[in-house]
């Protein structure tokens, strides 16, 4: 028994060897698949989506990373990609949107304003998309340069490529932690709203 | 200064306050009571003729003494000139002056922000709801001196309400129908659109 036990392990002969090495030849033909056809969902609110665009245009062309086509509706889109600042008044509606994108589905937050509100830490502002819906890749940057935004697209790339089709816990629809639609504690989006870097200085006034 | 400041005197009296000369723009401050006949006077006197409602806005100054005033800025486009009337009002009293939608309806959105805003009412508007923040906002209004940045409530609590507005209910149905224009179509063109007819370009001789 313990020869037995012994070969099984020089030779990598385990009754799982064959399966494993199936998952992994899926998950590399699905990722590369995806990673490489991302059809993008454009949700520019401001300046970003100048740069945006610009990375769109021939000189960027992130066409040539498999976003040729761009989805404006969010039914046919693979990565939503919020390029600016979100009022609260549009929260619902990214939230909405997100919800109507079909699995697998990824989030890129470009810019400041979008990833922690930026310089508007102010009344009408969602402090980063990040407490609306789940995010993969923050490009930082007021606004990012298109180089940066390729590179978040590649380093999403990088990380679809990563995943597995058989981790069923991956492709989980994300649902909200209440009737009231938050997906964080509510502790969590106090802290990850607090002031920083020039306003450490200024408190909520009351 | 404005000629039509001393036309404004002459003909309503006491209603005018001061007026001021800032940098050549004129501005004339007008009793509250008094605004919607000023204005009209303004729109129609021959020889003033302010046929352009430029903006609607309004002003809480940090000095707590001073007046809240809702400004209107006025053009005469044929004559190229300008005039700003402003009405004060008791930050602690009646925010309500009376609206000039009747007059220029482009003033219909210009006061709904002033609303939204400063919480002022505008007595006779026709829809008078929030503009900018959505319908169901209910941390006050954002430029009075008394609002803090950040808004009154917390972070998760804005987060929380944000994420219930139903964006549906920001538009009337008024807004969204085309149909319920159609009473606001000439005559002759209702009539057409009625019998289904389309429009024609004159053919040239």
């Amino acid at each position: 028994m313990k020869r037995v036990l012994e070969t099984t392990e020089v030779q990598g002969q385990s009754p799982n060897y064959l399966v494993a090495r199936f998952e992994q030849l899926v998950d590399w033909a699905v990722n590369s698949s995806r990673a490489n056809s991302l059809w993008p969902m454009p949700f520019g609110t401001a300046c970003c989506a100048i740069e945006f665009m610009a990375t769109a245009a021939s000189r960027y062309d992130f066409a040539r990373f498999g976003m040729e086509r761009q989805a404006f509706s969010p039914r046919q889109a693979d990565v939503l990609i919020c390029a600016g600042r979100l009022p609260f008044k549009l929260a619902p509606v990214i939230r909405r949107i997100y919800d109507q994108m079909p699995q697998p589905k990824w989030v890129i937050s470009m810019g400041a304003c979008a990833s922690s509100g930026g310089i508007f830490d102010n009344y009408a502002m969602v402090q980063g998309i990040d407490t609306i819906v789940p995010v993969d890749v923050y490009v930082p940057g007021c606004p990012p340069r298109p180089e940066g935004l390729l590179y978040g697209i590649l380093l999403l790339h990088k990380k679809i490529k990563g995943e597995s089709l058989f981790d069923a816990e991956r492709r989980r629809d994300e649902q909200p932690l209440d009737a009231h639609g938050l997906r964080m504690p509510p502790e969590q989006i106090d802290e990850i709203s607090e002031p920083f870097g020039n306003s450490v200085h200024q408190f909520r006034s009351s | 200064m404005n000629p039509s400041v001393a036309a404004l005197r002459t003909t309503f009296g006491s209603a005018i306050g001061r007026a001021l000369d800032v940098r050549g723009d004129t501005i004339v401050y007008v009793q509250r009571e008094r605004l919607p006949e000023v204005m009209r006077w303004l729109r129609d006197a021959p020889g003033h003729e302010y046929h352009y409602l430029v903006d609607v806005t309004a002003v809480e100054y940090r000095d707590r003494e001073r007046q809240l005033e809702v400004v209107y800025f006025l053009r005469a486009l044929h004559r190229q000139a300008d005039l700003r009337v402003k009405v004060e009002l008791d930050p602690a009293g009646d925010l309500t002056v009376d609206s000039i939608v009747s007059l220029w309806a482009g003033a219909d959105w210009l006061e709904r922000e002033v609303y939204d805003m400063f919480g002022i009412t505008f007595r006779g508007h026709p829809d008078l709801r929030r503009i900018l923040m959505w319908e169901t906002y209910n941390e006050g209004y954002p430029l009075r001196k008394d609002f803090p940045l950040r808004g009154r409530f917390s972070r998760s609590e804005q987060v929380r309400q944000a994420l219930n507005i139903s964006p549906e209910a920001n538009y009337s149905m008024e807004e969204l129908s085309i149909a319920d224009a159609s009473d606001d179509l000439p005559a002759d063109m209702r009539e057409r659109l009625r019998k289904g007819e389309r429009g024609r370009v004159q053919e040239s001789e």
